[in-house]
Protein backbone atom coordinates (compact mmCIF):
# COMPACT_ATOMS: atom_id res chain seq x y z
CA UNK A 1 0.00 0.00 0.00
CA UNK A 2 2.61 2.20 0.75
CA UNK A 3 4.63 1.50 -2.01
CA UNK A 4 1.44 2.08 -4.58
CA UNK A 5 1.16 6.17 -2.43
CA UNK A 6 4.34 6.30 -3.05
CA UNK A 7 4.21 5.71 -6.60
CA UNK A 8 0.91 8.01 -7.10
CA UNK A 9 2.83 10.57 -5.64
CA UNK A 10 5.65 10.24 -7.68
CA UNK A 11 2.76 10.29 -10.77
CA UNK A 12 0.97 13.16 -9.82
CA UNK A 13 4.51 15.22 -9.76
CA UNK A 14 4.86 13.71 -13.43
CA UNK A 15 1.18 14.28 -14.42
CA UNK A 16 1.43 18.37 -12.95
CA UNK A 17 4.41 19.03 -15.50
CA UNK A 18 2.69 16.97 -18.16
CA UNK A 19 -0.33 18.98 -17.78
CA UNK A 20 1.26 22.46 -17.51
CA UNK A 21 2.40 21.47 -21.19
CA UNK A 22 -0.61 19.84 -22.28
CA UNK A 23 -2.31 23.35 -22.05
CA UNK A 24 -0.33 24.85 -24.14
CA UNK A 25 -1.17 22.43 -27.16
CA UNK A 26 -5.20 22.86 -25.85
CA UNK A 27 -5.33 26.36 -26.21
CA UNK A 28 -3.67 26.94 -29.43
CA UNK A 29 -5.56 24.10 -30.92
CA UNK A 30 -8.88 25.62 -29.19
CA UNK A 31 -8.03 28.64 -30.88
CA UNK A 32 -6.62 28.01 -34.35
CA UNK A 33 -7.25 24.73 -35.17
CA UNK A 34 -3.84 23.53 -35.34
CA UNK A 35 -1.42 21.35 -33.51
CA UNK A 36 1.87 23.46 -32.14
CA UNK A 37 4.32 20.70 -32.83
CA UNK A 38 7.05 23.35 -31.69
CA UNK A 39 5.56 23.51 -28.66
CA UNK A 40 7.15 20.58 -27.00
CA UNK A 41 10.55 22.40 -27.93
CA UNK A 42 9.08 25.64 -26.21
CA UNK A 43 9.27 23.49 -23.08
CA UNK A 44 12.49 22.24 -23.42
CA UNK A 45 14.32 26.18 -24.32
CA UNK A 46 12.20 27.05 -21.48
CA UNK A 47 14.01 24.57 -19.20
CA UNK A 48 17.28 25.96 -21.26
CA UNK A 49 16.56 29.25 -20.21
CA UNK A 50 16.41 28.76 -16.61
CA UNK A 51 19.30 26.26 -16.36
CA UNK A 52 21.59 29.10 -17.97
CA UNK A 53 19.50 31.54 -15.71
CA UNK A 54 20.85 29.42 -12.80
CA UNK A 55 24.71 29.44 -13.60
CA UNK A 56 24.70 32.90 -14.43
CA UNK A 57 23.06 33.73 -11.12
CA UNK A 58 25.25 31.09 -9.32
CA UNK A 59 28.29 33.00 -11.43
CA UNK A 60 27.78 36.55 -10.21
CA UNK A 61 26.41 35.92 -6.67
CA UNK A 62 28.34 33.83 -4.80
CA UNK A 63 25.44 32.90 -2.07
CA UNK A 64 21.89 33.09 -3.33
CA UNK A 65 18.94 31.69 -1.79
CA UNK A 66 16.93 29.00 -3.51
CA UNK A 67 13.47 31.02 -3.80
CA UNK A 68 14.88 34.03 -5.34
CA UNK A 69 16.85 32.15 -7.69
CA UNK A 70 14.39 29.64 -8.33
CA UNK A 71 11.84 32.78 -8.97
CA UNK A 72 14.23 34.31 -11.49
CA UNK A 73 15.13 30.94 -13.30
CA UNK A 74 10.91 31.21 -14.01
CA UNK A 75 10.93 34.60 -14.81
CA UNK A 76 13.37 34.21 -17.41
CA UNK A 77 12.09 31.20 -18.61
CA UNK A 78 8.68 32.36 -19.08
CA UNK A 79 10.31 35.85 -21.12
CA UNK A 80 12.22 33.60 -23.05
CA UNK A 81 10.19 31.07 -24.23
CA UNK A 82 6.91 33.85 -24.92
CA UNK A 83 8.88 35.49 -26.89
CA UNK A 84 10.05 32.64 -29.17
CA UNK A 85 6.60 31.42 -29.24
CA UNK A 86 5.10 34.59 -30.45
CA UNK A 87 8.02 34.62 -32.99
CA UNK A 88 7.16 31.45 -34.22
CA UNK A 89 3.69 32.56 -34.60
CA UNK A 90 4.42 35.24 -36.52
CA UNK A 91 6.52 34.13 -38.96
CA UNK A 92 5.64 30.66 -39.61
CA UNK A 93 1.92 30.39 -38.71
CA UNK A 94 0.77 33.65 -39.34
CA UNK A 95 1.28 33.94 -42.85
CA UNK A 96 -0.42 31.02 -43.58
CA UNK A 97 -3.72 31.11 -41.90
CA UNK A 98 -5.76 31.46 -45.15
CA UNK A 99 -3.84 28.10 -46.63
CA UNK A 100 -4.92 24.37 -46.28
CA UNK A 101 -4.93 22.97 -42.88
CA UNK A 102 -1.71 21.04 -42.93
CA UNK A 103 0.43 23.61 -44.43
CA UNK A 104 1.31 25.29 -40.54
CA UNK A 105 1.11 21.52 -39.53
CA UNK A 106 4.41 21.77 -41.24
CA UNK A 107 6.04 24.21 -40.28
CA UNK A 108 5.11 23.56 -36.94
CA UNK A 109 7.20 20.36 -37.62
CA UNK A 110 9.68 22.57 -39.03
CA UNK A 111 10.37 24.94 -36.31
CA UNK A 112 10.61 21.76 -33.88
CA UNK A 113 13.14 20.79 -35.75
CA UNK A 114 14.91 24.52 -36.00
CA UNK A 115 14.73 24.87 -32.40
CA UNK A 116 16.08 21.60 -31.03
CA UNK A 117 18.88 21.84 -33.71
CA UNK A 118 19.67 25.54 -32.42
CA UNK A 119 19.61 24.66 -29.19
CA UNK A 120 21.60 21.69 -29.79
CA UNK A 121 24.40 23.83 -32.25
CA UNK A 122 24.71 26.38 -29.37
CA UNK A 123 24.32 24.19 -26.02
CA UNK A 124 26.35 21.12 -27.27
CA UNK A 125 24.60 17.98 -27.32
CA UNK A 126 25.32 16.35 -24.07
CA UNK A 127 23.51 16.56 -21.33
CA UNK A 128 23.99 19.90 -18.78
CA UNK A 129 23.39 19.24 -15.06
CA UNK A 130 22.76 21.73 -12.16
CA UNK A 131 22.96 20.71 -8.59
CA UNK A 132 19.85 20.05 -6.76
CA UNK A 133 18.31 23.10 -5.67
CA UNK A 134 16.03 21.64 -3.27
CA UNK A 135 16.89 18.04 -1.54
CA UNK A 136 14.56 18.04 1.82
CA UNK A 137 13.02 15.03 1.86
CA UNK A 138 9.84 14.41 4.21
CA UNK A 139 8.72 11.30 5.53
CA UNK A 140 4.88 10.85 6.18
CA UNK A 141 4.10 7.85 7.14
CA UNK A 142 6.57 5.57 5.24
CA UNK A 143 6.29 7.84 2.42
CA UNK A 144 8.98 9.99 1.42
CA UNK A 145 8.03 12.97 -0.38
CA UNK A 146 10.03 15.72 -1.24
CA UNK A 147 9.53 19.13 -1.41
CA UNK A 148 10.66 19.32 -5.43
CA UNK A 149 7.19 17.79 -5.70
CA UNK A 150 5.34 19.37 -3.37
CA UNK A 151 6.43 22.50 -4.74
CA UNK A 152 5.66 21.11 -8.42
CA UNK A 153 2.12 20.38 -7.40
CA UNK A 154 1.25 23.67 -5.56
CA UNK A 155 2.79 25.91 -8.84
CA UNK A 156 0.78 23.59 -10.68
CA UNK A 157 -2.33 24.63 -8.94
CA UNK A 158 -1.69 28.33 -8.76
CA UNK A 159 -0.84 28.31 -12.83
CA UNK A 160 -3.95 27.09 -13.21
CA UNK A 161 -6.21 29.24 -11.04
CA UNK A 162 -4.80 32.11 -12.82
CA UNK A 163 -5.23 30.36 -15.94
CA UNK A 164 -8.74 29.16 -15.23
CA UNK A 165 -9.27 33.25 -13.95
CA UNK A 166 -7.88 34.94 -17.21
CA UNK A 167 -9.59 32.56 -19.55
CA UNK A 168 -13.28 32.45 -17.49
CA UNK A 169 -13.65 36.18 -15.87
CA UNK A 170 -11.06 38.86 -17.86
CA UNK A 171 -12.52 40.67 -20.80
CA UNK A 172 -9.13 38.94 -22.67
CA UNK A 173 -10.53 35.34 -21.82
CA UNK A 174 -13.94 36.38 -23.02
CA UNK A 175 -11.89 37.26 -26.55
CA UNK A 176 -10.23 34.42 -26.45
CA UNK A 177 -13.29 32.04 -26.04
CA UNK A 178 -15.42 34.14 -29.03
CA UNK A 179 -12.17 34.00 -31.46
CA UNK A 180 -12.12 30.81 -30.44
CA UNK A 181 -15.86 30.02 -31.84
CA UNK A 182 -16.19 31.97 -34.70
CA UNK A 183 -13.11 33.99 -35.47
CA UNK A 184 -15.10 36.88 -38.27
CA UNK A 185 -17.54 37.31 -36.34
CA UNK A 186 -15.33 38.11 -33.01
CA UNK A 187 -13.35 40.79 -36.02
CA UNK A 188 -16.68 42.18 -36.97
CA UNK A 189 -17.66 43.08 -33.06
CA UNK A 190 -14.30 44.77 -33.60
CA UNK A 191 -11.80 42.04 -31.66
CA UNK A 192 -8.26 42.27 -32.64
CA UNK A 193 -7.84 38.68 -33.94
CA UNK A 194 -4.08 38.05 -34.86
CA UNK A 195 -3.62 39.78 -31.17
CA UNK A 196 -5.79 37.52 -29.36
CA UNK A 197 -3.94 34.55 -30.99
CA UNK A 198 -0.88 35.88 -29.96
CA UNK A 199 -1.47 36.15 -27.02
CA UNK A 200 -2.97 33.03 -26.80
CA UNK A 201 1.00 31.49 -28.10
CA UNK A 202 2.57 33.55 -25.22
CA UNK A 203 0.02 32.44 -22.52
CA UNK A 204 0.66 28.67 -23.65
CA UNK A 205 4.61 29.08 -24.02
CA UNK A 206 4.65 30.75 -20.27
CA UNK A 207 2.78 27.64 -18.65
CA UNK A 208 5.43 25.28 -20.82
CA UNK A 209 8.21 27.85 -19.33
CA UNK A 210 7.13 27.24 -15.74
CA UNK A 211 6.71 23.44 -16.36
CA UNK A 212 9.97 23.61 -18.06
CA UNK A 213 11.90 25.14 -14.93
CA UNK A 214 10.27 22.23 -12.97
CA UNK A 215 11.39 19.69 -14.86
CA UNK A 216 14.90 20.86 -14.55
CA UNK A 217 14.73 21.38 -10.67
CA UNK A 218 13.33 17.87 -10.77
CA UNK A 219 15.69 15.99 -12.82
CA UNK A 220 18.80 17.94 -12.44
CA UNK A 221 19.38 17.82 -16.13
CA UNK A 222 18.38 19.39 -19.58
CA UNK A 223 19.20 17.96 -22.71
CA UNK A 224 17.95 19.66 -26.18
CA UNK A 225 16.02 16.36 -27.16
CA UNK A 226 14.26 16.90 -23.95
CA UNK A 227 11.48 18.65 -26.04
CA UNK A 228 10.59 15.21 -27.64
CA UNK A 229 9.25 12.39 -25.53
CA UNK A 230 7.68 15.02 -22.77
CA UNK A 231 5.92 16.96 -25.75
CA UNK A 232 4.75 13.75 -27.25
CA UNK A 233 3.59 12.80 -23.78
CA UNK A 234 1.91 15.82 -22.95
CA UNK A 235 0.11 16.31 -26.70
CA UNK A 236 -1.28 12.76 -25.53
CA UNK A 237 -2.48 14.31 -22.44
CA UNK A 238 -4.61 17.38 -24.39
CA UNK A 239 -6.06 14.34 -26.80
CA UNK A 240 -6.35 11.93 -24.05
CA UNK A 241 -8.17 14.50 -21.88
CA UNK A 242 -10.20 16.12 -24.89
CA UNK A 243 -8.77 18.57 -26.92
CA UNK A 244 -9.65 22.24 -26.70
CA UNK A 245 -10.60 21.59 -22.87
CA UNK A 246 -8.33 23.03 -19.94
CA UNK A 247 -9.27 21.15 -17.76
CA UNK A 248 -9.05 18.02 -19.95
CA UNK A 249 -5.49 18.97 -20.37
CA UNK A 250 -5.13 18.81 -16.41
CA UNK A 251 -7.00 15.80 -15.94
CA UNK A 252 -5.42 14.02 -19.03
CA UNK A 253 -1.76 15.19 -17.79
CA UNK A 254 -1.91 13.74 -14.32
CA UNK A 255 -3.79 10.82 -15.98
CA UNK A 256 -0.76 9.54 -18.07
CA UNK A 257 1.70 10.71 -15.26
CA UNK A 258 -0.12 8.39 -13.61
CA UNK A 259 -0.60 5.44 -15.62
CA UNK A 260 3.29 5.36 -16.12
CA UNK A 261 4.35 5.54 -12.59
CA UNK A 262 2.54 2.79 -11.75
CA UNK A 263 2.80 0.80 -14.91
CA UNK A 264 6.46 1.20 -14.41
CA UNK A 265 6.11 0.20 -10.52
CA UNK A 266 4.61 -3.03 -10.92
CA UNK A 267 4.89 -4.20 -14.46
CA UNK A 268 7.61 -2.93 -16.90
CA UNK A 269 9.21 0.04 -16.98
CA UNK A 270 10.08 -0.68 -20.64
CA UNK A 271 6.81 -0.86 -21.62
CA UNK A 272 5.61 2.02 -20.14
CA UNK A 273 5.17 4.11 -22.94
CA UNK A 274 3.18 0.96 -24.64
CA UNK A 275 1.12 1.27 -21.77
CA UNK A 276 0.29 5.17 -22.07
CA UNK A 277 -0.41 4.65 -26.09
CA UNK A 278 -2.45 1.88 -25.24
CA UNK A 279 -4.85 3.82 -22.87
CA UNK A 280 -4.97 6.87 -25.12
CA UNK A 281 -6.11 4.40 -28.06
CA UNK A 282 -8.67 2.88 -25.80
CA UNK A 283 -10.37 5.97 -24.36
CA UNK A 284 -10.41 7.25 -28.21
CA UNK A 285 -12.18 4.20 -29.07
CA UNK A 286 -15.01 4.68 -26.28
CA UNK A 287 -15.27 8.84 -26.43
CA UNK A 288 -13.77 10.31 -29.75
CA UNK A 289 -13.50 13.58 -28.58
CA UNK A 290 -11.45 12.47 -25.60
CA UNK A 291 -12.48 12.44 -21.59
CA UNK A 292 -14.04 16.38 -21.02
CA UNK A 293 -13.95 17.30 -24.78
CA UNK A 294 -16.78 18.40 -26.41
CA UNK A 295 -18.64 16.27 -29.21
CA UNK A 296 -18.47 17.80 -31.96
CA UNK A 297 -22.11 18.39 -33.29
CA UNK A 298 -23.05 18.91 -36.99
CA UNK A 299 -25.64 21.31 -37.93
CA UNK A 300 -27.75 20.14 -40.65
CA UNK B 1 -34.85 64.41 -39.25
CA UNK B 2 -31.66 65.26 -41.13
CA UNK B 3 -30.95 63.84 -44.07
CA UNK B 4 -27.14 63.57 -44.82
CA UNK B 5 -25.33 60.57 -46.24
CA UNK B 6 -24.42 58.23 -44.00
CA UNK B 7 -22.86 55.91 -46.01
CA UNK B 8 -22.21 55.98 -49.66
CA UNK B 9 -21.79 53.26 -52.39
CA UNK B 10 -20.42 54.55 -55.39
CA UNK B 11 -20.13 52.62 -58.69
CA UNK B 12 -19.45 49.51 -56.94
CA UNK B 13 -18.76 46.31 -59.05
CA UNK B 14 -17.90 42.27 -57.84
CA UNK B 15 -16.75 40.38 -59.83
CA UNK B 16 -16.20 36.48 -59.16
CA UNK B 17 -14.21 35.01 -62.12
CA UNK B 18 -16.99 35.64 -64.98
CA UNK B 19 -19.85 36.24 -62.91
CA UNK B 20 -21.13 39.42 -62.40
CA UNK B 21 -22.72 39.73 -58.57
CA UNK B 22 -22.75 43.52 -58.37
CA UNK B 23 -22.58 45.84 -61.74
CA UNK B 24 -22.10 49.50 -61.26
CA UNK B 25 -24.28 49.98 -58.27
CA UNK B 26 -24.59 53.49 -56.41
CA UNK B 27 -27.13 54.35 -53.49
CA UNK B 28 -26.73 56.17 -50.49
CA UNK B 29 -27.49 55.62 -46.90
CA UNK B 30 -29.01 58.19 -44.99
CA UNK B 31 -28.22 59.42 -41.37
CA UNK B 32 -31.30 58.57 -38.97
CA UNK B 33 -33.42 56.69 -41.32
CA UNK B 34 -33.86 52.96 -42.25
CA UNK B 35 -32.53 52.15 -45.55
CA UNK B 36 -33.89 48.66 -46.51
CA UNK B 37 -32.34 46.57 -49.68
CA UNK B 38 -34.66 44.67 -51.25
CA UNK B 39 -34.91 42.00 -54.55
CA UNK B 40 -35.25 38.46 -55.91
CA UNK B 41 -33.01 35.52 -54.61
CA UNK B 42 -29.63 36.07 -56.07
CA UNK B 43 -29.73 39.69 -56.84
CA UNK B 44 -26.34 40.39 -55.01
CA UNK B 45 -27.98 41.95 -51.67
CA UNK B 46 -25.70 39.94 -49.20
CA UNK B 47 -22.58 40.73 -51.37
CA UNK B 48 -23.48 44.55 -51.18
CA UNK B 49 -23.18 43.84 -47.14
CA UNK B 50 -20.00 41.81 -47.66
CA UNK B 51 -18.49 44.27 -48.95
CA UNK B 52 -19.50 46.78 -46.78
CA UNK B 53 -18.30 44.94 -44.31
CA UNK B 54 -15.42 44.24 -45.39
CA UNK B 55 -15.85 40.55 -45.72
CA UNK B 56 -15.13 41.15 -49.85
CA UNK B 57 -13.10 43.59 -51.77
CA UNK B 58 -14.65 45.39 -54.33
CA UNK B 59 -13.79 45.08 -57.54
CA UNK B 60 -14.38 48.57 -58.49
CA UNK B 61 -15.89 51.56 -56.83
CA UNK B 62 -15.91 53.08 -53.70
CA UNK B 63 -17.73 52.91 -50.39
CA UNK B 64 -17.33 55.59 -47.72
CA UNK B 65 -19.05 56.05 -44.33
CA UNK B 66 -19.14 59.51 -42.76
CA UNK B 67 -19.12 59.27 -38.86
CA UNK B 68 -21.20 61.70 -36.71
CA UNK B 69 -18.12 63.96 -35.79
CA UNK B 70 -17.40 64.23 -39.67
CA UNK B 71 -14.21 61.51 -40.15
CA UNK B 72 -14.82 59.73 -43.68
CA UNK B 73 -13.41 55.97 -43.73
CA UNK B 74 -13.17 54.19 -47.07
CA UNK B 75 -14.65 51.37 -46.20
CA UNK B 76 -13.67 49.12 -49.41
CA UNK B 77 -9.68 49.84 -47.78
CA UNK B 78 -10.27 48.57 -44.50
CA UNK B 79 -10.33 45.10 -43.15
CA UNK B 80 -11.43 42.74 -40.60
CA UNK B 81 -12.22 44.31 -36.96
CA UNK B 82 -10.96 48.02 -37.80
CA UNK B 83 -14.71 48.30 -39.72
CA UNK B 84 -16.34 47.55 -36.48
CA UNK B 85 -13.30 49.41 -34.50
CA UNK B 86 -12.84 52.63 -36.67
CA UNK B 87 -15.08 52.47 -38.77
CA UNK B 88 -18.16 52.00 -36.38
CA UNK B 89 -19.89 49.97 -38.91
CA UNK B 90 -21.91 46.00 -37.38
CA UNK B 91 -23.98 43.91 -38.76
CA UNK B 92 -25.98 40.35 -38.20
CA UNK B 93 -26.14 37.59 -40.44
CA UNK B 94 -28.94 36.01 -41.90
CA UNK B 95 -27.86 32.72 -40.31
CA UNK B 96 -27.51 33.64 -37.19
CA UNK B 97 -24.14 33.75 -35.86
CA UNK B 98 -23.81 34.03 -31.81
CA UNK B 99 -21.03 32.52 -29.77
CA UNK B 100 -23.12 29.58 -28.99
CA UNK B 101 -20.71 28.28 -26.28
CA UNK B 102 -20.79 31.60 -24.60
CA UNK B 103 -23.74 33.16 -22.02
CA UNK B 104 -25.85 35.67 -23.41
CA UNK B 105 -24.16 38.31 -20.72
CA UNK B 106 -21.33 37.33 -22.42
CA UNK B 107 -21.99 37.51 -25.89
CA UNK B 108 -22.66 41.40 -24.95
CA UNK B 109 -19.93 41.73 -22.92
CA UNK B 110 -17.51 40.32 -25.82
CA UNK B 111 -18.58 43.26 -28.01
CA UNK B 112 -17.24 45.66 -25.81
CA UNK B 113 -14.33 44.72 -25.74
CA UNK B 114 -12.13 47.44 -26.77
CA UNK B 115 -13.62 49.52 -24.04
CA UNK B 116 -12.62 46.92 -21.19
CA UNK B 117 -9.31 45.79 -22.87
CA UNK B 118 -8.18 49.80 -22.59
CA UNK B 119 -9.98 50.52 -19.46
CA UNK B 120 -8.34 47.30 -17.83
CA UNK B 121 -4.63 48.58 -19.30
CA UNK B 122 -4.63 45.00 -21.66
CA UNK B 123 -5.54 43.02 -18.80
CA UNK B 124 -2.54 43.75 -16.75
CA UNK B 125 -3.80 46.56 -14.61
CA UNK B 126 -7.16 44.87 -14.43
CA UNK B 127 -5.74 42.12 -12.79
CA UNK B 128 -4.06 44.22 -10.36
CA UNK B 129 -7.16 45.34 -9.50
CA UNK B 130 -7.27 48.97 -10.57
CA UNK B 131 -10.07 51.37 -10.17
CA UNK B 132 -10.66 52.28 -13.62
CA UNK B 133 -11.35 48.53 -14.75
CA UNK B 134 -14.17 47.81 -11.89
CA UNK B 135 -15.73 50.93 -13.09
CA UNK B 136 -15.57 50.10 -16.98
CA UNK B 137 -16.37 46.64 -16.55
CA UNK B 138 -19.76 47.93 -14.04
CA UNK B 139 -20.35 50.69 -16.99
CA UNK B 140 -19.87 47.64 -19.55
CA UNK B 141 -22.50 45.22 -17.68
CA UNK B 142 -24.52 48.12 -17.41
CA UNK B 143 -24.88 48.85 -20.89
CA UNK B 144 -25.39 45.19 -21.17
CA UNK B 145 -28.44 45.11 -19.30
CA UNK B 146 -29.76 47.66 -21.02
CA UNK B 147 -29.71 46.00 -24.33
CA UNK B 148 -31.11 42.91 -22.93
CA UNK B 149 -34.05 44.83 -21.77
CA UNK B 150 -34.91 46.03 -24.41
CA UNK B 151 -34.27 42.74 -26.34
CA UNK B 152 -36.53 41.57 -23.40
CA UNK B 153 -33.95 39.16 -22.56
CA UNK B 154 -33.02 40.14 -19.19
CA UNK B 155 -34.15 36.67 -17.83
CA UNK B 156 -32.11 34.76 -19.62
CA UNK B 157 -28.99 36.69 -19.21
CA UNK B 158 -26.34 33.82 -17.46
CA UNK B 159 -28.17 30.70 -20.12
CA UNK B 160 -25.83 29.78 -23.21
CA UNK B 161 -27.07 31.32 -26.34
CA UNK B 162 -27.30 28.40 -28.03
CA UNK B 163 -29.81 27.48 -25.73
CA UNK B 164 -32.49 30.10 -26.94
CA UNK B 165 -35.52 30.41 -29.42
CA UNK B 166 -34.94 31.16 -32.69
CA UNK B 167 -36.58 34.61 -32.51
CA UNK B 168 -34.57 35.25 -29.29
CA UNK B 169 -31.34 34.70 -31.07
CA UNK B 170 -31.98 37.07 -33.51
CA UNK B 171 -32.40 39.83 -31.07
CA UNK B 172 -29.74 38.64 -29.13
CA UNK B 173 -27.61 39.28 -32.14
CA UNK B 174 -29.09 42.76 -32.87
CA UNK B 175 -28.27 43.64 -29.34
CA UNK B 176 -25.19 42.60 -29.51
CA UNK B 177 -24.06 44.10 -32.86
CA UNK B 178 -25.83 47.50 -30.74
CA UNK B 179 -22.99 46.90 -28.20
CA UNK B 180 -19.94 47.67 -30.11
CA UNK B 181 -21.99 51.32 -30.53
CA UNK B 182 -21.94 51.53 -33.87
CA UNK B 183 -23.41 54.42 -35.91
CA UNK B 184 -24.46 51.95 -38.64
CA UNK B 185 -26.00 49.01 -38.56
CA UNK B 186 -26.44 46.26 -41.23
CA UNK B 187 -28.70 43.94 -40.91
CA UNK B 188 -29.40 40.68 -42.97
CA UNK B 189 -32.84 39.50 -42.88
CA UNK B 190 -33.59 40.23 -39.46
CA UNK B 191 -37.16 39.25 -40.25
CA UNK B 192 -36.31 35.31 -41.76
CA UNK B 193 -38.12 32.65 -39.71
CA UNK B 194 -40.20 34.90 -37.19
CA UNK B 195 -43.26 34.65 -36.54
CA UNK B 196 -45.95 37.20 -36.88
CA UNK B 197 -45.63 38.36 -33.17
CA UNK B 198 -41.92 37.72 -33.23
CA UNK B 199 -41.86 39.85 -36.12
CA UNK B 200 -43.72 42.77 -34.53
CA UNK B 201 -41.45 42.81 -31.86
CA UNK B 202 -38.45 42.85 -33.71
CA UNK B 203 -40.10 46.45 -35.48
CA UNK B 204 -40.58 47.68 -32.45
CA UNK B 205 -37.17 46.82 -31.20
CA UNK B 206 -35.40 48.49 -34.46
CA UNK B 207 -37.80 51.72 -34.17
CA UNK B 208 -36.64 51.77 -30.84
CA UNK B 209 -32.75 51.89 -31.63
CA UNK B 210 -33.69 54.78 -34.40
CA UNK B 211 -35.37 56.91 -32.15
CA UNK B 212 -33.03 56.65 -29.09
CA UNK B 213 -29.67 55.27 -30.28
CA UNK B 214 -29.79 57.21 -33.67
CA UNK B 215 -27.85 54.63 -35.05
CA UNK B 216 -28.86 54.44 -38.56
CA UNK B 217 -29.60 51.01 -40.21
CA UNK B 218 -29.46 49.29 -43.88
CA UNK B 219 -31.09 45.77 -43.95
CA UNK B 220 -32.15 43.30 -46.25
CA UNK B 221 -35.26 42.06 -45.98
CA UNK B 222 -37.56 39.69 -47.99
CA UNK B 223 -40.80 39.90 -46.15
CA UNK B 224 -42.27 43.26 -47.30
CA UNK B 225 -44.16 43.98 -44.92
CA UNK B 226 -41.97 44.45 -42.34
CA UNK B 227 -40.04 46.18 -45.29
CA UNK B 228 -43.01 48.90 -46.18
CA UNK B 229 -43.71 49.28 -42.27
CA UNK B 230 -40.39 50.01 -41.29
CA UNK B 231 -38.01 51.28 -44.08
CA UNK B 232 -37.90 55.17 -45.03
CA UNK B 233 -35.92 54.86 -48.18
CA UNK B 234 -35.87 51.59 -50.30
CA UNK B 235 -33.62 50.26 -52.85
CA UNK B 236 -34.12 47.12 -55.26
CA UNK B 237 -31.28 45.15 -56.37
CA UNK B 238 -32.17 42.78 -59.82
CA UNK B 239 -29.32 40.56 -61.15
CA UNK B 240 -26.33 43.17 -59.23
CA UNK B 241 -27.76 46.16 -60.40
CA UNK B 242 -30.24 48.85 -59.21
CA UNK B 243 -33.54 49.06 -60.68
CA UNK B 244 -35.15 51.16 -58.61
CA UNK B 245 -34.23 53.88 -55.48
CA UNK B 246 -37.26 55.52 -53.52
CA UNK B 247 -39.38 55.66 -50.44
CA UNK B 248 -41.75 52.28 -50.32
CA UNK B 249 -44.54 53.92 -52.03
CA UNK B 250 -42.68 55.11 -55.01
CA UNK B 251 -40.81 51.74 -54.65
CA UNK B 252 -44.35 49.83 -54.55
CA UNK B 253 -45.51 51.68 -57.63
CA UNK B 254 -41.88 51.05 -60.08
CA UNK B 255 -43.33 49.35 -62.91
CA UNK B 256 -39.92 47.48 -62.93
CA UNK B 257 -40.00 46.75 -59.79
CA UNK B 258 -43.33 44.83 -59.89
CA UNK B 259 -41.62 42.92 -63.50
CA UNK B 260 -39.14 41.59 -61.11
CA UNK B 261 -40.75 40.33 -58.25
CA UNK B 262 -44.03 38.80 -60.20
CA UNK B 263 -42.10 37.52 -63.34
CA UNK B 264 -41.66 38.67 -67.13
CA UNK B 265 -43.75 39.94 -69.66
CA UNK B 266 -46.92 37.81 -71.11
CA UNK B 267 -44.88 37.11 -74.64
CA UNK B 268 -42.15 35.76 -72.39
CA UNK B 269 -44.10 33.41 -70.85
CA UNK B 270 -45.78 31.77 -73.44
CA UNK B 271 -41.96 31.68 -75.33
CA UNK B 272 -41.46 29.51 -71.98
CA UNK B 273 -44.41 27.53 -71.95
CA UNK B 274 -43.75 26.48 -75.74
CA UNK B 275 -40.15 25.34 -74.62
CA UNK B 276 -41.22 23.23 -72.06
CA UNK B 277 -44.15 21.63 -73.78
CA UNK B 278 -41.65 21.39 -76.85
CA UNK B 279 -38.69 19.47 -73.85
CA UNK B 280 -41.53 17.05 -72.68
CA UNK B 281 -42.95 15.84 -75.53
CA UNK B 282 -38.98 14.70 -77.26
CA UNK B 283 -38.68 13.02 -73.88
CA UNK B 284 -42.03 11.30 -74.43
CA UNK B 285 -40.87 10.08 -77.81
Amino acid sequence: MEYFIQQTVNGITLGSIYGMIAIGYTMVYGIIGMINFAHGDIFMLGAFAALITFLILTAIFTSVTVVVALIVMMAVAILMASLWNWTIERIAYRPLRGSFRLAPLITAIGMSIVLSNFIQVTQGPRNKPIPQLVSQVYDVYGISISLKQILIVVITVVMMTAFWYLVNRTSLGRAQRATEQDRKMAALLGIDVDRTISITFIMGAALAAVAGTMYLMYYGVAVFSDGFTPGVKAFTAAVLGGIGSLPGALLGGLLIGLIESLWSAYFSIDYKDVATFSILAIVLIFKPSGILGRPEIEKV
Amino acid sequence: MNSDVILRVEHVTMRFGGLVAINDLSFDVRRGEITALIGPNGAGKTTVFNCVTGFYRPSMGMISMTQKNGTVCNLERMTDFTINREAKVARTFQNIRLFTGLTVLENLLVAQHNVLMRASGYTVLGLLGFRGYRDASKAAIENARHWLERADLLDRADDPAGDLSYGAQRRLEIARAMCTGPELLCLDEPAAGLNPRESLELNKLLRGILADTGTSLLLIEHDMSVVMEISDHVVVLEYGTKISDGTPDEVKNDPKVIAAYLGVDDEEVDEVLEEITHVTDEAQA
